[in-house]
């Protein structure tokens, strides 16, 4: 299949980003973090724990606007953006459905999500509330709400995090079937390397803070290839391109 | 409300046991409040039947004011003046005590500047407000609304500025990321997490309005339940006020019973219902 939307690559070209707290002491959470993520590709932005990942999603979010520095979104096609947060965040008063097609655009919000649904494995839980809603059914829902608005990239926060691994692997499946039926230009933050290498094109390994890039690391391989032999073969070169990551 | 399901039983069998436990259950606390109104009336009775007087009649006599009120209709064309002031009010109230709550509440320095005045407000006493909106803008309808609801606007606002505080700023990130428009953002994403809120102060908010409301029509309105009532006290008439005040109360008993408490069932049937 061939790539939508997006013509213009995801350009990150951030400065620095320094939080300060209430006490005036000041943390540099990012410096010279720069990368690309090419249209069409699953980018995932590797790192240890409080490193800046999620800083650096929030900033591309547009949910952070005070940092120094600059980037570029992927343009064309719908110029929307989407995202999968660490929680779910459904709005609770709210169908499944309905937060799906809140999401959409007003022009869209009739339209058919049938598939989508069915493949989620969420057809018959349209109608439910997120509180009726087991974790992972929860996410999957954010999941269709992401997808559901064809966006021209797709941002993901750590999304299986607070999954068990079985639910967590069976998502991860989801993801890549929902992804490959229409390749839009993602960036997923992560701390899971199996995970990136599962489910990446290339990884954009993040050194500790404040995060700049360490190295890139293509997994040139298409996905249905990687069983779990050339899954440890891919973790070995991993570790022998960046000893002591992850 | 259900049990969790503790083993294999035949649906049907559960469903039979719980529909007329339910049946019991809905029906004990409406007996439980008619029992509990019933025993007042009787108490009232008894008390006015021990100390006879013309400033304390017993519960028939003033029914049978309330018979004849309504019969010649003063009393449904007073209760609707006054409902209507009421309703009037607690609209006036509520939008404008919300906005300026929940701007307070978002806007921390604006809300440094401004809350000496909210607690200014809120310790006027009524009585002051409404004279000074007679005196100010004449006895007319606008004035007492305009001075009931003041009355009432800083309870709105401090109750609907915690509820600012408290909203979850994950939502509102969730919402400008995927570009809800403004009219989305207050519907589903503010007013569901103010619900709480807003019914507290609607709460509050009715019961503190009326009878406000009641002391503006005694200081300068022509009709309503709280003009008929200073009528009656200068006829020295217990009878009449306490009939003028019963038909009020129950008025409100109804709009919460019926307006109100389904009101809030529907707002809040997202919620899981508690085991």
């Amino acid at each position: 299949m061939q790539p939508v939307g997006a013509v213009v690559p995801l350009r990150v070209d951030i400065a620095e980003k320094t939080f300060r707290s209430a006490q005036g002491v000041s943390i540099t959470a990012l410096q010279d973090l720069s990368f690309e993520v090419r249209q069409g590709e699953f980018a995932c932005l590797l790192g240890p724990s409080g490193c800046g990942k999620t800083t650096t999603l929030r900033i591309l979010l547009g949910l952070d606007k005070d940092f120094s520095g600059s980037f570029q979104l992927p343009e064309g096609g719908s110029d929307r953006i989407a995202a999968v947060f660490q929680e779910p965040v459904l709005l609770p008063w709210r169908t499944v459905e309905q937060n799906v097609r809140l999401a959409l655009p007003k022009n869209l919000r009739t339209k058919n999500l049938d598939g989508l649904f069915d493949t989620l494995g969420l057809a018959g839980m349209r109608a439910l509330y997120p509180a009726e809603l087991s974790l992972g059914l929860a996410r999957r829902a954010a999941l269709a709400r992401a997808f559901a608005t064809e966006p021209a990239v797709l941002f993901l926060d750590e999304p299986f995090a607070s999954l068990d691994e079985r639910t967590a692997e069976r998502l991860r499946h989801l993801l890549l079937t929902v992804w490959s039926a229409r390749p839009t230009t993602a960036l997923m933050v992560t701390h899971n390397l199996r995970e990136a290498l599962m489910l990446s094109d290339r990884i954009i390994v993040l050194a500790q803070r404040p995060a700049h890039v360490l190295g890139m690391f293509d997994v040139r391989l298409p996905r249905h290839y990687r069983n779990p032999q050339v899954m440890s073969d891919l973790l070995r070169s991993f570790q022998q391109k960046f000893p002591g990551v992850a | 409300m259900s049990a969790p399901d503790t083993g294999d039983r035949p649906p049907g069998a559960a469903a039979d046991t719980s529909s007329q436990s339910g049946l019991a259950a809905a029906l004990t606390p409406v007996l439980t409040v008619a029992a509990s109104l019933l025993g007042l009336c009787l108490l009232w009775g008894l008390a006015a039947h021990a100390w006879p007087s013309r400033a304390f009649p017993g519960p028939a006599q003033v029914w049978q004011v309330l018979l004849a009120e309504a019969a010649n209709g003063d009393l449904f064309y007073h209760l609707g003046a006054t409902l209507g002031r009421v309703a009037a009010a607690y609209v006036v109230a509520m939008v404008v005590g919300s906005v300026i709550g929940v701007l307070l509440g978002s806007h921390r320095s604006a809300d440094r500047f401004f809350a000496p005045w909210v607690v200014l407000f809120l310790n006027i006493p009524a009585l002051v407000v409404i004279v000074l909106a007679y005196i100010w803008f004449g006895l007319n309808e606008a004035a007492a609304i305009g001075a009931v609801a003041v009355n009432k606007i800083p309870n709105v606002v401090v109750t609907m500025r915690e509820g600012a505080r408290a909203l979850d700023p994950s939502y509102a990130e969730m919402a400008a990321v995927y570009r809800f428009g403004l009219l989305d953002r207050i519907r589903h994403v503010l007013l569901p997490q103010l619900q709480p809120y807003l019914a507290a102060a609607s709460r509050s908010g009715i019961a503190l309005i009326w009878k406000i409301v009641l002391v503006v029509e005694l200081l300068g309105r022509s009709n309503g339940v709280g003009f008929q009532i200073y009528l009656y006290f200068q006829l020295f008439d217990v009878t009449a006020i306490l009939a003028y005040t019963l038909a009020f109360v129950a008025v409100m008993l109804v709009i919460e019973l019926f307006l109100v408490q389904p009101v809030e069932r529907y707002a809040t049937r997202w919620r899981r219902r508690p085991a």
